[in-house]
């Protein structure tokens, strides 16, 4: 590796790092304009054209807010909860290849941060680390309603986290690989070598629980306003506060985008072969990759507003006893067939 | 690879700096205005009823020991997956071994639920 290589890495960094904050504050967006107009409502409309720079004044509000600090907390874990929850967020995007590669100067660039032969791992491995820092939170308020949040949510992930897990062993069983690539390169050419034709049951299962993990309805026990004000962040403010949210959208942008490179794809268009057109076929599969993405990050906001919320022993019920069983006779399935026909 | 980590590097010191810095930016940017009303825990505006650190229902601790036994058991599928395809070539041992695995983890699965550990009430 030599200088080029590591300042072709900086600048794709860089680059992915402020397109996720850009599709962070347009996910924002997206969603209070979205449910205006499923409950007939106008929406943010006063920042900007059309209220685009809403989340923009939003940011700066927080910034500016009173940085409260409750005498009772635990002062050092306080504070360090948010970031916890924030930094895996945003490192979670950096294996996920968005884009066949690209020719400049000769250089072969693949669109994506870090091609690495766990990708699979790396993505689990910091949702996982995602869950301390809600932990922490709800425990370091040291107030009940964050407490009680932060319990129900943490119980929530793991138990969801199993399930999401075995969807993806039986997707490893097909391709042989946990790289990312190797998995979008697998659902190349026909339109039906797809995964989610191929394993639906793992689909549906990876879906439920991607909501779950996300902390989104109808599985937001952790923050059910009726119930517990604000859950684990009731004793934030200001930019910490913030920081909640934003780990919360990058995580579903994330999952969108795990989500399709997993069951739909990811980059591929199908019937195309990208590689024989150049950068004019990055660009297209790049543009494929966000629309498939866009489609999956609207479904988040469609399903908020349509259906209600569970009851904290049907989730518990529907996690265990009903995907978990599923997941594990779908991997036996898989096994199965893969064993006959091979 | 070590050097296909780097970029790791760079993401984890990028998302580090940002959410370190807007903290510390937040907290040097906004107004002060302290009061003892304000700075106690938020429990609806009424006073404060017993404490915080209070015993939490078991079921909490049950649902933490049986995620740690079946995600160790997830651990051991993801490298038989992986070379699952690899080991078909050899015969059919390869999917019985793992018919076998997931038989015991299934039973001791069906054990728990008839123990009651996944009930609510």
């Amino acid at each position: 590796m030599d200088l080029i290589d590591f300042i072709i890495i900086c600048i794709k960094v860089v680059l992915v790092f402020a397109a996720t904050m850009l599709a962070v504050m347009g996910m924002i967006y997206a969603e209070r304009r979205i449910s205006a107009f499923i409950q007939n409502r106008l929406g943010p409309n006063r920042v900007g054209p059309k209220g685009l720079f809403q989340p923009l004044a939003d940011g700066l509000k927080f910034l500016m807010k009173e940085d409260i600090i409750p005498t009772a907390v635990n002062k050092p874990l306080y504070l360090l909860a948010p970031a916890m929850l924030l930094i895996p967020a945003l490192m979670t995007f950096a294996v996920i290849p968005f884009g066949s590669s690209l020719t400049l100067f000769g250089r072969q660039i693949s669109l994506q941060v870090a091609n690495i032969n766990i990708g699979v791992l790396y993505i689990l491995a910091l949702t996982s680390v995602g869950v301390y820092g809600i932990v922490l939170a709800g425990w370091s308020s040291n107030s009940k309603y964050p407490l009680l949040g932060g319990l129900r949510s943490s119980a929530q992930l793991i138990s969801y986290e199993l399930s999401m897990g075995l969807a993806i062993v039986a997707i490893v069983l097909m391709t042989g690989s946990l790289r990312l690539n190797d998995i979008v390169s697998s659902q190349q050419g026909h339109l039906f070598s797809w995964y989610v034709f191929k394993q639906p049951l793992a689909f549906l299962i990876f879906l439920i629980a991607v909501y779950a993990e996300t902390n989104r309805l109808p599985f937001d026990l952790a923050e059910a306003e009726q119930e517990l004000v604000g859950g684990y962040h009731t004793e934030y403010s200001s930019m910490k506060f913030a920081m909640f949210f934003m780990a919360e959208y990058a995580n579903m942008i994330t999952a969108a985008a795990f989500t399709v490179t997993l069951f739909f794809g990811g980059w591929d268009i199908p019937f195309v072969d990208e590689a024989a057109m150049g950068n004019w076929g990055a660009l297209l599969s790049g543009i494929a990759f966000i629309l498939k993405t866009a489609f999956f990050l609207f479904l988040y906001i469609w399903v908020r507003w349509t259906f209600p919320r569970f009851r904290y022993d049907q989730l518990m019920n529907l996690g265990w006893k009903v995907m978990l069983p599923l997941a594990l006779l779908n991997i036996f399935i898989t096994g199965g067939i893969l064993t006959i026909i091979s | 690879m070590i050097s296909d980590y780097i970029p790791i590097l760079v993401v984890f010191i990028l998302a580090a700096g940002f959410a370190f810095a807007i903290l510390a930016l937040s907290h040097i940017l906004g107004p002060r205005v302290k009061n003892s009303v304000k700075l106690s825990p938020y429990e609806s505006g009424v006073d404060l009823v017993g404490k915080t650190r209070v015993r939490i229902s078991i079921r909490y601790f049950l649902i933490a020991l049986l995620f740690i036994i079946f995600d160790i058991e997830i651990v051991f599928l993801f490298p038989w997956a992986v070379v699952f395809k690899d080991f078909l070539s050899f015969g059919w041992t390869i999917f019985i071994e793992m018919a076998v695995f997931l038989f015991i983890l299934g039973f001791g699965f069906l054990y728990v639920w008839k123990k009651g550990a996944l009930e609510w009430e």
